[in-house]
């Protein structure tokens, strides 16, 4: 298979059906609508099912009778939109059902605009919707990262029935790059826990597992800690020997990332902890760095959000500060100038 | 590793351009990132793109200065023209783009791409005759190479004309005759 030239949105969207993905719920809105779009051709063709709900509410809910059903689903949106879907995000992860939810985020709260953003972190991370339940969250930063990690949060919300969120934004979203794309898969519907309708298998109930687990305290935390431990992804970049070290996820970890070579190239040592999944937050990329002098995040919103995690990632030992964007894009020489400042602070 | 900007009226075919240079690129083997310029426009206003194009891992696809400007309107040398290097490359159509004075510290390709496109009767042609000035002027793949690229680009869309080879190649050659 060659490379192909692809926009984030397509490549997620045909990741998602090469990796099993069988039914689409969900309503338009920019900068996402390329995913229900191509969808809408591509679900058909596949024997799959795409359905332009009449609301995210009912989209989401749609791909909680999907997902019931043994199916691969998923839905998609941006902004308000993924506020809406965060009741039935709740309800899914509380039949303990698999789903794939990508928020493609953009800037501001309320109606906002269409540009880049990285606003969503707490919505997506700490639970948008009520109760005790976390998503795990796959942060792309590329057109290829995009479509790989679809493919993985299919195969982890089945592996733990429980629902993935894609983080994406507008940058990753609607940008065109060389994109290797995965291998069709066949589906599986035929799992222990689908319900299979009246004209087969026994007597099954689509709610809440706490009605029916015992200690479900113990075991709905369980099920969470195991999560934590064995999913944190990252990649470091020059972390081993730097003073200053950038936290920076999806698109601002592009600009980061240049950050850093531009850094090197004038002697400065500048590195990067580059987040892939949010939740859980990779806490172990933060040991062994009794060196790092300070950390900053680097976020494109207009209030500081990563931060948080990162000073629990680092208990606090050096200081945290926050580099913050949006509304334009901050060139990396900007980010090198910050990360010099808080050197020259520390010593 | 090149930054480039295509930038015009909507409907010029700036963004397609972007495209087929960034298709071709990759299928020469290099590493590239695209980016639509992205917000609320408005039909008729300015469309640009902004194109990476290296040997090596792109890391940030966002460039605030770039090396090589390709302009189809006077919008995108007024918006643009002072974000290019110094030496850099401004690919000016001159159609469009008349009585303007460049900077003295670029270099300036003026090609009528409007015109040669309309002259050989493929008005639509424009970005395809300025795609052929920018390969010649920045020497990024041989000129033959990339007019086979387009031809195999549009065949493989199931709509292969030739006179989108003959633009590029008329753009091609208005370089060499600055």
């Amino acid at each position: 298979m060659p490379l192909q030239l692809m926009k984030g949105n397509h490549a997620l969207s045909e990741a998602a059906v090469r990796a099993g993905c069988r039914f689409f719920g969900g309503y338009p809105i920019t900068p996402q609508s390329e995913i229900p779009e191509y969808l809408s051709a591509r679900l058909p063709q596949s024997g799959g099912i795409f359905l332009q709900a009449e609301s995210e509410l009912a989209g989401i809910n749609m791909v909680y009778g999907a997902a019931a059903a043994g199916f691969r689903a998923m839905t998609s949106s941006s902004g308000p939109g993924f506020s809406l879907l965060q009741e039935g995000i709740s309800y899914i992860a509380s039949a303990e059902l698999p789903a794939v939810i990508v928020d493609v985020q953009r800037y501001g709260s309320g109606l906002g605009d269409i540009s880049q953003a990285q606003s969503d972190y707490f919505q997506a991370t700490k639970g948008g919707g009520h109760g005790d339940y976390k998503c795990i969250v796959f942060a792309p930063a590329s057109v290829q990262e995009s479509a790989d990690l679809v493919v993985e949060a299919f195969d982890k919300a089945e592996e733990y029935r429980n629902p993935c969120i894609i983080l994406s934004d507008a940058s990753i979203a609607q940008m065109v790059e060389p994109v290797l794309l995965p291998e069709e898969r066949g589906i599986d519907p035929d799992k222990a826990w689908a319900v299979r309708g009246k004209h087969g298998g026994e007597f099954k109930r689509v709610t809440s597992t706490m009605y029916y687990i015992e200690d479900f305290d113990a075991y709905i935390k369980n099920k969470y800690d195991t999560m934590a431990h064995n999913e944190q992804r990252w990649e470091s970049v020059h972390t081993e020997d730097a003073d200053v070290v950038l936290v920076a996820y999806g698109i601002s970890s592009r600009i980061c990332k240049e950050a850093v070579s531009e850094a090197r190239a004038q002697g400065i040592r500048l590195g990067l902890i580059r987040p892939i999944t949010l939740w859980p937050f990779p806490v172990n990329a933060f040991s062994g760095l009794e060196h790092v002098k300070a950390f900053m995040t680097v976020e494109l919103s207009a209030l500081p959000r990563l931060d948080e995690d990162v000073k629990l990632a680092c208990e606090m030992r050096v200081p945290v500060r926050h580099f913050l964007g949006g509304v334009s894009i901050p060139d990396s020489s900007v980010i090198t100038e910050a990360a010099i400042a808080i050197l020259k602070e520390q010593r | 590793m090149l930054s480039i900007t295509c930038a015009g009226f909507g409907g010029q075919g700036v963004l397609t351009a972007g495209l087929i240079l960034a298709h071709i690129s990759m299928i020469e083997g290099k590493r590239i990132t695209w980016v639509p310029s992205y917000g609320s426009e408005m039909r008729g206003g300015t469309a640009s793109c902004r194109l990476r194009i290296g040997d090596s891992e792109i890391l940030n696809p966002f460039f605030t200065t770039m090396g090589a400007l390709v302009a189809m309107n006077h919008d995108a040398v007024t918006r643009f023209e002072h974000s290019v290097v110094k030496n850099g490359l401004v690919i000016s159509n001159s159609t469009m783009v008349k009585d303007h004075a460049f900077r003295g510290d670029i270099r300036v390709v003026e090609v009528p791409a409007t015109d040669i496109a309309a002259s050989l009767k493929n008005p639509r042609g424009a970005n395809i005759t300025m795609l052929g000035a920018t390969i010649a002027a920045t020497r990024l793949f041989p000129v033959e190479t990339f007019a086979d690229g387009i031809d195999a680009y549009f065949a493989k869309k199931g709509r292969n004309n030739p006179l989108n080879r003959e633009c590029f190649l008329r753009g091609a050659a208005a370089v060499a005759e600055v």
